[in-house]
């Protein structure tokens, strides 16, 4: 934008550059636009619509799945999506669905926001926990292995609980809410850690196309700022309409799995949140080097076959989780842990801060690969 | 002067788990106006109870947090220059939660 900051010394109002009607409510990062609250719901809605009519990302009739944690993500895409799919007759069916990885304290109160956003949306929850897929509570995983490594448990016990979820559902697909900077921050650590198969990956709005359940990331270039501020303002207005105390604010659930510090991800993602200050489109050019890093056809993918011993996808002869359960049941919780190349190398967990400490640092764990 | 704070996203948890503040912040000594950035120093020396460095960086919030001025985002009003008045409210949001 042309117009260069105005900084009056009182905090004067500045007038919203789309509908110049209304005083501006914030700053939109992507375009550095001063727009007001209404013209902010109106363009942060209708760019996640153009999304999803231009990468097709669901066809009339399917069913959806929404991979809710209770999170600001996920809360903000349940309720968006829910919108779109009424007012743009997406015809689809949607449904929550968590993970009750058995961490007591924190699921148990995320579990709790995913409850009254069923309610609030009016969307079908299912809950899969790690206790009815895998025997084990992560607090009973914990108990065994210690902090260190847990966090290999979590993303590949996390991902697979996913997909069954999703397959007891029935559904196409599962949506979920990884944003903008999420995703600039996996390319910046697939690039640390010079993991080129899921740089070329981390990228897509769609992927497992070929596996179960394909994903899809309708946040993919939302900026966490706006997808944080939406609640906030929208919420706000709300109010005057609705007096109901719980949906006070788009309800979210804001602390992290404490078994999950993850510093070596935590300072990737402060590193980005540096460049957006200094430069708010660093974080969509990041994701656009992701995208033109594609993998040369030469190189080999590894090949895809299935699990002998539990039917989930797997290039070995037992998929990750079964061989990380293997070492759980028969007491030698080391087993699979650092062998597989490319899986968390002990990059996920820096578990000397994690003495139960709430952390607000970082993402979850698990997340590095969508 | 009379200001109400609020923090949210997790922030709240570096402030003994209170989410709304109530405060009385006065100008410093000589000088007419209180702005956002006497306002954080005064945050941080009375209100922060542990981890600082997850709120500020340097003399500003540390990149991540959103900041509202009375529902307006700051980066409209100045940010450190940004001069509040009496019953202003200000809230506090970190993004740097899970999703
Ligand atoms: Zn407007
Ligand atoms: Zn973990
Ligand atoms: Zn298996």
């Amino acid at each position: 934008m042309g117009e260069a900051e105005v900084k009056p010394k009182k905090a004067g109002p500045v007038q919203c550059s789309i509908c110049s009607q209304r005083r501006a409510a914030l700053k939109r990062p992507k375009t550095l636009e001063q727009i007001c609250r209404e013209c902010f719901y109106a363009v942060f809605e209708e760019e996640i619509h153009r999304v999803v009519v231009d990468n097709q990302l669901f066809k009339p009739g399917e069913r959806i799945a929404i991979g809710a944690s209770g999170g600001k993500d996920s809360t903000v895409l349940a309720y968006v999506l829910s919108e779109l799919n009424r007012r743009h007759n997406y015809g689809l069916d949607l449904f929550l669905l968590s993970v009750d990885e058995g961490i007591t304290g924190y699921r148990d109160d995320s579990l709790e926001t995913v409850k009254r956003n069923e309610i609030q949306y009016g969307l079908p929850l299912k809950v899969v926990s790690y206790k009815d897929l895998y025997g084990w509570t992560m607090d009973e995983i914990v108990k065994m292995i210690g902090l260190k490594n847990n966090c290999t448990f979590c993303g590949v016990f996390r991902r697979q609980a996913l997909d069954r979820g999703a397959a007891m559902l029935k559904v196409d697909k599962l949506a979920t809410g990884h944003n903008a900077d999420d995703i600039a921050e996996t390319v910046l650590l697939n690039i640390l850690r010079g993991d080129i198969a899921r740089l070329s990956r981390c990228t897509s709005i769609i992927t497992g196309e070929d596996g179960p359940i394909p994903r899809c990331k309708p946040f993919k270039y939302t900026y966490e700022k706006e997808i944080v501020i939406y609640p906030y303002s929208f919420l706000q207005n709300l109010n005057r309409i609705y007096t109901y105390a719980y949906f006070k604010r788009l309800d979210y659930f804001s602390t992290e799995c404490i078994y999950s510090p993850n510093a070596y991800r935590g300072f990737a993602r402060e590193f980005i949140k540096d460049l957006e200050r200094i430069r708010p489109r660093a974080i969509l050019d990041i994701i656009r080097s992701g995208e033109k890093f594609r993998i040369s056809t030469s190189a080999k993918m590894p090949e895809q076959g299935t699990c002998e011993r539990c039917g989930y996808i797997s290039s070995q002869k037992w998929c990750k989780a079964c061989v990380l359960l293997e070492g759980l049941n028969r007491g030698l919780p080391k087993l699979g842990i650092g062998r597989t190349r490319g899986l968390n190398n002990g990059l996920e967990c820096d578990t000397k801060q994690s003495n139960g400490v709430k952390n607000i640092q970082s993402k979850q764990c698990g997340t590095l690969d969508f | 002067m009379q200001l109400t704070l609020e923090f949210g996203g997790g922030l709240e948890l570096l402030c003994e788990s209170v989410k709304i503040h109530s405060v009385n912040v006065d100008p410093q000594v000589g000088e007419e106006k209180l702005t956002m950035k006497d306002l954080l120093s005064w945050v941080r020396a009375n209100l922060i109870k542990e981890r600082p460095e997850m709120f500020m960086k340097g003399d500003s919030v540390r990149p991540g947090v959103l900041v509202l001025v009375n529902d307006c985002d700051w980066e409209l009003s100045g940010q450190l220059d940004t001069t509040l008045e009496e019953k202003d409210v200000i809230v506090f949001i970190s993004t740097l939660h899970g999703g």
